[in-house]
């Protein structure tokens, strides 16, 4: 297969520890396809492969460094001597809820997971963070109730859990940001008016009628119209309006 | 890695060049559009239309339909399991839905078969929301202000988009439901990019006639998934998600409906059933096939298998012969190879350059055109960059954006890549990107009507798995929208088969004893089984030392 972890090339090969096992792997090779490489076949541990699903988290150290380092299996590049394992689960506490009933409160988040108040601000929780998320920011400024800034900060976290796998407080803070995200996004930040009136629109047949037109015409004729329809400017503002009102409400 | 001195050597050449590039731009002084008839020629070199990359079918029901070899190979296949060997008397589950796909697509059908009280199952092969929907960068099309837009200028961008193959009735249903799918994420918590008075920010993708991209940051499809994904968990005592457990075939009764599916325990290694009143497919695409030996952008488990699961049951796949690459795949550093480029970098100014530092197309052209182009400048023309792996690419010169924009511009709008490309040394915002086109997207799948159903009763299709929304090239921002609309449609219509007209009947696997002979009568089979399930990366020759290991399909 073409794409298949390239080995065709000339390339210096180091060595890493997968699970304390040594494997000589070509240094240019992230975690992951080194793994694969080394004749591993993913199962877990694997997902997007590009650095966004959170299935891949790794934890490593480096030969006489008592320091813990962590990274993407795909997007971490090798290092020799590296002692690597994947985290690809860690057991988390999520709390259910009925979205629909919620108050958009602190409260609410408080209620649901109590546990939030035991964070010591240890900071273990920022400094192992993959995307370089500060989880400490982000659950105290949950602590004070600023559901936006916990949004905001929280923003990047893509849910591998390696936060909660060292919380000193035991609680799995991205469990916790997701609330807060949904409770922000659905029920604090302001709504779209726009895209209500539009939905009230179409359900009140706006453009049925323009469409079933559109749907039956020849290809020559849809053709006509769709080279001659009207193009937004790509560098106008939000005040642009079309000069012809066909097919708008 | 950073460059190689080879490669450092090359980037002189678009250094050379560049100033006077970015003063043609300031002038306004563009590289010419193609004319449709150009776009035409230039499309022969667009992977699609290269006949010895396709064949014909030889089994099935769209036999004699010629598509791409990789996708063939698991259709001319047989199955994983011997259908006597499993034992269709004793369900390890009953149901009322079942959902093969834990994306986007599966994980809204899941939701709304739910509001319609139906007890849901859904399997997925890896991690719920392990799907390509996480990957989606760019956006979410919908018409969504009133005062511009309409779903009747969505429609003709879309027919536009797919050169006017599309089925019109599945892309009515994609721009009319649009808004509403926008509104039910918007209520269920996704935070879209928006102003404070609550005004939905849009932009404008390869082409749209409005802008009427949303988008949440950059981000989009991870915070869509992750919502929706919250909300079905919120849903646990109705909707059980079964993990590392995809699904090998479906299952019929004696009245010719889905009835459930047989699944694979990917950890344990056992078979077992689920049966189900009605059954619904949103099982993505195919990236991880590797179509005419392309790297790709796709999850690990994008290997096609709904396509092949619901062919042996009898539905026929169409627009299969398209396949979208996107034109701006990392093709250096090895480690980020097939890696998304988003089309931004273009839209923002910056050049598509070859070997001699030349500019040879306009950057703001339809993906296929552009895929096409760059294909021609290095396999046909002989001007493309090589990399130290032996591939071919071509320059995206990234440095001209922070000529026109100003110094930091790179950074600031392009965090992501900016970052990933500085983990390997390479700082793009002096240094430009060496791309080729990745595989993207498969722009079709199995027949299936606007309200969910395929040709088998009881069984529905929903998102990437499908084909006809986006006839033979979808456009950006098209995709998102695509497994919401149809997700919720196929949820809410499977739901109300399960709850209305599914007949209980004896289970059967006769449709996969018969395509087995029908592939083996044809001598296509070649050994192989499908689906593949997952991809195969295990070196050749780890794989020639394990000497007491049975490879069945990509799976020991």
């Amino acid at each position: 297969m073409a794409s298949a972890t390239v080995t065709e090339v000339e390339t210096t090969t180091i060595p890493i520890f997968v699970m304390g096992k040594k494997y000589d792997v070509p240094e240019t090779l992230t975690i992951m396809k080194a793994m694969e490489y080394a004749g591993y076949q993913y199962i877990r541990g694997c997902g997007c492969r590009g650095g966004i699903c959170g299935a891949c988290a790794t934890v490593y150290r480096k030969a006489g460094d008592y320091k813990i380092y962590t990274g993407l299996a795909c997007q971490t590049v090798v290092e020799p001597e590296m002692y690597l394992t994947q985290i690809p689960f860690y057991p988390a506490n999520r709390a259910s809820y009925d979205f629909e009933t919620l108050d958009p409160t602190p409260e609410s988040i408080f209620k649901l997971y109590p546990e939030l108040f035991r964070c010591v601000a240890c900071n273990a929780c920022s400094k192992v963070c993959p995307m370089d998320v500060e989880v400490l920011d982000y659950v105290s400024a949950l602590k004070r109730g600023d559901i936006a800034a916990a949004t905001e900060i929280s923003f990047d976290c893509i849910q591998c859990g390696l936060c909660t796998s060292r919380c000193m407080g035991e609680m799995a803070q991205y469990h916790i940001a997701q609330l807060a995200r949904r409770l922000y996004g659905g029920k604090i930040a302001p709504k779209a008016e726009h895209l209500q009136k539009m939905c009230d629109n179409i359900a009140g047949g706006s453009f049925d009628e323009e469409l079933a037109k559109l749907k039956t015409l020849g290809e020559d004729e849809l053709k006509k119209i769709y080279t001659e329809r009207e193009m937004e400017p790509a560098m106008s503002d939000e005040g642009w309006k079309p000069e012809s009102s066909v097919g708008l409400a | 890695m950073p460059y190689t001195p080879e490669l450092q050597e090359l980037i002189k050449k678009v250094e050379a060049t560049r100033a006077e590039r970015v003063e043609r731009k300031k002038r306004g002084e563009e590289v010419p559009f193609l004319s449709l008839d150009e776009r035409k020629e230039r499309l022969k070199f667009h992977p699609d239309f290269k006949e010895e990359g396709r064949r014909e079918l030889q089994v099935g029901p769209s036999k004699g339909y010629a598509i791409a070899h990789e996708i063939a190979d698991v259709l001319e296949a047989t199955s994983r399991v011997a259908p006597e060997k499993v034992d269709l008397s004793n369900p390890a589950y009953e149901t009322d839905v079942l959902i093969i796909g834990g994306g986007g697509a599966g994980t809204s059908a899941a939701i709304l078969a739910q509001e319609q009280g139906a007890k849901v199952i859904m399997a997925t092969k890896l991690r719920h929301g392990d799907a390509n929907t996480m990957m989606a960068e760019g956006g979410i099309q919908a018409a969504s202000k009133g005062e511009k837009d309409s779903p009747y200028y969505h429609y003709l961008d879309v027919l536009g988009g797919g050169h006017f193959t599309n089925v019109p009735e599945l892309a009515e249903a994609l721009v009319k439901n649009a808004p509403d799918a926008i509104r039910w994420l918007e209520h269920h918590g996704v935070n879209f990019t928006k102003d404070a008075d609550g005004k939905l920010m849009t932009i404008h993708g390869g082409g749209t006639s409005r802008k009427r991209m949303h988008y949440a940051a950059d981000i989009t499809g991870a915070e869509i998934m992750r919502t929706i994904r919250d909300e079905a968990r919120n849903r646990g005592d109705d909707i059980t998600v079964l993990e590392f457990a995809p699904a090998v075939e479906l299952v019929l009764n004696e009245h010719g409906h889905c009835a459930g599916a047989v699944l694979y325990n990917l950890e344990t290694e056992e078979y077992f059933l689920v049966k189900a009143k009605s059954v619904i497919l949103a099982t993505g695409g195919c990236g991880r096939l590797h179509i005419q030996g392309f790297m790709t952008t796709n999850h690990y488990g994008a290997t096609a298998d709904g396509i092949v699961l619901g062919y042996r049951a009898g539905v026929p796949v169409s627009f299969l012969h398209t396949v979208q690459y996107h034109p701006t795949g990392v093709v250096f550093p090895e480690q980020a190879e097939g890696i998304l480029i988003t089309e931004k970098f273009r839209g923002a100014g910056a050049n598509l350059v070859n070997v001699e530092g030349n500019q040879f197309v306009n950057e703001r052209e339809p993906r296929d055109i552009e895929a096409a182009s760059i294909i021609k400048e290095c396999v046909n023309d002989g001007l493309g960059v090589p990399t130290p792996a032996g591939r071919l690419g071509v320059w995206l010169d990234s440095p001209m954006i922070e000529m026109l924009d100003g110094e930091g511009t790179v950074k600031r709008e392009f965090p992501g890549k900016y970052i990933l490309f500085k983990r390997y040394d390479i700082d793009i915002t002096k240094e430009p990107m060496l791309i080729y086109p990745t595989l993207h997207y498969q722009n079709g799948g199995l027949e299936f009507e606007s309200d969910g159903t395929t040709c088998v009763p009881g069984l529905y299709a929903a998102g990437e798995v499908g084909g006809g929304i986006h006839g033979a090239n979808r456009l950006m921002g098209n995709s998102l929208l695509d497994i919401i609309v149809f997700g919720r449609i196929a949820g809410a219509n499977a739901a109300q088969f399960a709850l209305n007209a599914a007949q209980d009947g004896a289970l059967n696997l006769d449709h996969v004893a018969a395509y087995n002979k029908e592939v083996e009568d044809a001598g296509v089979a070649d050994g192989r089984v499908a689906p593949a399930l997952l991809p195969m990366y295990t070196d050749e020759r780890i794989r020639e030392r394990q000497l007491t290991t049975k490879y069945v399909g990509n799976i020991r």
